[in-house]
C-alpha cells in the first residue's frame, strides 16, 4: 500500500488545512493593510521568462544561514524561533527539469510589506505573477526569512512540474483491444449480446470525441441530411442539437426496454409557451413517435437551443441500454419489437440502426468542427450494412405502392413467400463488404442467383453514405451491370432507409 | 470532460458490477479511466504502444482482481491512477535495465542514472496527476498565470475573485504540485501487491 499513499492525498484534502494554515486569524487584518500600500494598476513587467533561475533567490546551498537571519524579522509569528520548513526531499536540479529563466530584475523602490503578505505572494511570485515591487519585496524578504526561502524554493520547483496535459488521442480501435484481452483472460458472467456491440463501440467512439469540445465546439451548425421520396432533404442543427437528436431517436428503444424515457425528462407533455413555435409545428407535421417527430418534440421542449449538458444524458442512456440488453435476454431476446412509429424493428436491428445513426452523425460532427473520423470496426460495419440489405425489400415495396418505383410489370404474377425471385446482386466491397441477393419483386420472396436480372457493386463507406442520406442514388459510385431500372430502384430505396 | 466529482457509490457499484462479470461494466471503466491511464503510462514511458501496453495491464488486473479494489480505501480514479504508475514504472526500470545489460555498462553511474530517470518520469506522472485531481478553482489559477502569463490581478479579475484569494490559490496550488516529489520510498520496487 506504501506506493499507493502518496496518491491518495491528492484529492484536495489538503485544502481546508492549508486555508487554516495559511490564514490564521488577524492575518486578513495585516494583509489588508500591506494591501493599501501596494500600487494598484502596476502589473508585472510583460516578461516572458519565468522566475528565479538557478542562481535566483531561495536557491544555493547557504539556506542553513540565511535562515537564520530570518529569525529576526520583525513579524515573525510568536515568541522565539519560527518553525523551520524542512528542506525539500528533492531539488529540481536533480530532477532534470528545465528551470524557468530568471526574470528581468526591475529596480523599482522595494515595498515594504509585512510578513504574512510576503508568504502570500510566494506563488504568485514563483510563477513570475507579481508585480516588479512585488517581486523585489518578496526576494529581499528571501534572504532574510529561512522558511520563506524554503517555501519559495518548494513551490518555483513545483512550476517546473507544471505541464501542458497531453491531449493524445486515444486509437479508438483501442478500446475493442482491451476489453477483448480482458474478457479472454476471464470469460464475462454478463456478456454484452454480439448484436449490441457495434452500438456500444460506436456510442463510445462518439463520447470520444466530444471528450474535448468547447462551447464553440457544442454549438457548431450540423446540418442533417437524409432522404425523402425522390430528393435530399436537410435541417440545421448544432453539434449539441445533434446529440439531442441521437438521445431522443433512441428513446424508442429505451421505452422498448421499459426504461426512462428522455423526452418526459425533457417535459414534452407540457411544452407550454416556450418561444419554439416554429420546432413545435415541425413535431406536428411529423407522424407522432417516429425519429422526426421525437426529435422537433424534444427541441421544442425546452426554451432554449441544446448545449454541452445533453452529454451527460446522452452517455447515461447509451450505458443503460446496454447494460439492459446485457441483463435481459442475451442473443435470444434481441427480436423483441421496437417502435418506430411508422414500422417496428427487432431490438437487435434497432440497436444496430442506432450504431449506424451515432457512427453517421458522428461524421456529420467531426466534419462541422474539423476533425478526422474513421469508419467502425469491420465487423461493425458488415453488420450495419446487412441490416440495409435486409431492409431494402420491404423499402422497395413501400416506395412501389407509393409510386415512387417501377411497377412490376415485368412479372405477371406476385412471388409468393418464400419462393425465389427475380434478384439483384448487391456486391459491397471493403472490410466490411460481403455478397447480397435483393428479391426485387416481394419482401417475402428469397434472393435468387438463378434470377440475377441486375449487379451494382459499392465501397461498402459509400454504401452506407448512401444509406445514409449523405449520398445521391444518381451520384453514388456504384458499378452496374444488367436491369437498369431495377438497378435505379435499388438505388433510389437504399437512399431512402435514411431520415432525420 | 470526465465527471470528477461521481459519487463514491459509483465505485462502489463499478466494483460489485466487475465482480458479477459484467463486460458492460468493463466497458463503462474504460471509457471513464482510458483516457487517465493512457496519459499517465504514457508520461512515464514515453511510447505510444508501450502505454497502450500498460492500459491492456491495467484494465485487465482490474477485471481478472476485481476485489483488489476495496471502495472503503478510497476512491477508484486514485486506485487506478497508482496501479498505473506502479506498472509503468516496473516496465520503464525493466526496459531500461535490460538496456543497460546489453550495453553491457552495468556500472554503477549507468545504473545511478537509470534510476534518476525512473525518478524523474515518476514525479513528472504524479505531477500529471495532481494537476488533474486539484480542486477546480486551484487548476484554473495555475493555468492562467502559468500557461496564459497572467499575473495574479489579471487573473483575480479572470476568476472574478479578490486578489488575496487569487495569491492564496497559486500558492495553495503550487504547494500541492509540490508533494509530487514526495515518493515514499524513491528508487524501491513497487510490489504488484501493494495497491493493488
Amino acid at each position: 500500500m506504501s506506493d499507493a499513499t502518496p496518491w491518495l492525498s491528492y484529492d484536495g484534502e489538503g485544502e481546508e488545512d492549508e486555508q487554516r494554515d495559511g490564514r490564521p486569524g488577524g492575518e486578513d487584518r495585516d494583509q489588508a493593510h500591506g494591501e493599501d500600500r501596494v500600487p494598484t494598476g502596476m502589473n508585472g513587467p510583460d516578461d516572458t521568462s519565468g522566475p528565479g533561475g538557478t542562481g535566483g533567490p531561495g536557491d544555493g546551498d547557504d539556506r542553513g544561514d540565511d535562515g537564520g537571519g530570518g529569525q529576526e524579522a520583525p513579524s515573525s509569528p510568536g515568541p522565539g524561533r519560527p518553525p523551520r520548513v524542512p528542506l525539500p526531499r528533492a531539488s529540481v536540479e536533480d530532477s532534470g527539469l528545465p528551470l524557468p529563466a530568471a526574470p528581468e530584475p526591475a529596480l523599482p523602490q522595494p515595498l515594504r510589506l509585512e510578513h504574512p503578505v510576503l508568504k502570500s505572494l510566494l506563488g504568485a511570485w514563483a510563477l513570475a505573477a507579481c508585480s516588479a515591487e512585488e517581486t523585489a519585496a518578496v526576494e529581499e524578504h528571501l534572504g532574510d526569512c529561512g522558511a520563506c526561502a524554503d517555501e519559495a524554493r518548494r513551490l518555483r520547483e513545483a512550476v517546473g512540474l507544471l505541464q501542458r496535459p497531453e491531449s493524445l488521442d486515444l486509437d479508438p480501435g483501442l478500446r475493442t483491444r482491451v476489453l477483448d484481452g480482458c474478457l479472454t483472460r476471464r470469460p464475462p458472467g454478463i456478456p454484452v449480446p454480439r448484436w449490441a456491440q457495434s452500438y456500444d463501440a460506436e456510442t463510445a467512439r462518439l463520447d470520444a470525441l466530444l471528450q474535448d469540445f468547447g462551447d464553440a465546439e457544442w454549438h457548431a451548425p450540423v446540418r442533417l441530411r437524409w432522404f425523402r421520396g425522390q430528393e435530399a432533404t436537410s435541417r440545421r442543427t448544432t453539434v449539441a442539437g445533434v446529440i439531442a437528436h441521437l438521445l431522443a431517436v433512441a428513446g424508442l428503444v429505451a421505452l422498448a426496454l421499459g426504461l426512462d424515457d428522455p423526452l418526459d425528462a425533457a417535459g414534452t407533455r407540457d411544452a407550454g409557451e416556450a418561444d419554439r413555435g416554429a420546432d413545435r409545428s415541425r413535431a406536428a407535421d411529423c407522424p407522432p413517435g417516429t425519429p422526426a417527430h421525437r426529435t422537433e418534440a424534444f427541441w421544442a421542449a425546452s426554451r432554449f437551443p441544446p448545449t454541452r449538458s445533453v452529454r451527460g444524458p446522452w452517455r447515461d442512456q447509451t450505458h443503460a441500454l446496454v447494460r439492459t440488453v446485457s441483463f435481459t435476454g442475451g442473443e435470444g431476446h434481441g427480436a423483441m419489437p421496437v417502435s418506430y412509429g411508422g414500422f417496428e424493428l427487432p431490438l437487435r436491428d434497432a440497436l444496430l440502426d442506432r450504431a449506424f445513426e451515432c457512427w453517421v452523425h458522428a461524421e456529420d460532427i467531426a466534419e462541422a468542427v474539423d476533425y478526422p473520423y474513421a469508419p467502425p470496426a469491420p465487423r461493425h460495419l458488415h453488420d450495419m450494412i446487412d441490416l440495409a440489405a435486409r431492409m431494402l425489400p420491404k423499402t422497395l415495396a413501400a416506395r412501389r405502392r407509393a409510386g415512387l418505383a417501377t411497377p412490376s410489370h415485368h412479372t405477371r404474377h406476385l412471388v409468393s413467400a418464400g419462393r425465389p425471385g427475380r434478384s439483384l446482386r448487391l456486391e459491397i466491397e471493403g472490410s466490411g463488404g460481403g455478397q447480397w441477393l435483393i428479391p426485387l419483386d416481394s419482401p417475402g420472396a428469397v434472393g435468387s442467383a438463378d434470377h440475377e436480372v441486375a449487379h451494382v457493386a459499392l465501397d461498402d463507406v459509400e454504401f452506407c453514405r448512401l444509406a445514409a442520406g449523405h449520398v445521391s442514388p444518381e451520384e453514388a459510385a456504384a458499378g452496374q451491370l444488367g436491369d437498369r431500372e431495377a438497378i435505379r430502384d435499388v438505388l433510389f430505396a437504399a437512399a431512402s432507409l435514411s431520415r432525420m | 470532460m470526465a465527471k470528477k466529482d461521481a459519487p463514491p457509490r459509483w465505485d462502489r457499484k463499478m466494483q460489485q458490477r466487475l465482480a458479477r462479470g459484467e463486460a458492460a461494466a468493463l466497458g463503462e471503466l474504460y471509457d471513464r479511466f482510458a483516457s487517465l491511464v493512457h496519459g499517465l503510462a504514457h508520461r512515464v514511458l514515453g511510447d505510444e504502444r508501450a502505454a497502450d501496453g500498460i492500459t491492456r495491464e491495467v484494465f485487465a488486473h482490474l477485471w481478472e482482481h476485481p476485489d483488489a479494489y476495496d471502495p472503503r480505501q478510497g476512491p477508484l480514479r486514485t486506485w487506478v491512477a497508482a496501479l498505473t504508475h506502479r506498472l509503468a514504472v516496473q516496465r520503464l526500470r525493466a526496459t531500461e535495465t535490460a538496456a543497460l545489460a546489453e550495453s553491457g555498462r552495468g556500472s554503477a553511474e549507468a545504473t545511478e542514472e537509470l534510476e534518476r530517470r525512473v525518478r524523474h518520469a515518476s514525479v513528472a506522472a504524479r505531477a500529471d496527476y495532481i494537476v488533474q485531481a486539484m480542486p477546480a478553482p486551484l487548476r484554473a489559477a495555475l493555468e492562467l498565470a502559468y500557461f496564459q502569463r497572467r499575473d495574479y490581478r489579471q487573473t483575480a479579475a479572470d476568476l472574478g475573485v479578490t486578489e488575496d484569494e487569487a495569491r492564496r490559490r497559486l500558492r495553495l496550488g503550487l504547494q500541492l504540485l509540490s508533494t509530487a516529489h514526495d515518493v515514499a520510498a524513491p528508487g524501491a520496487p513497487p510490489g504488484y501487491g501493494g495497491a493493488a
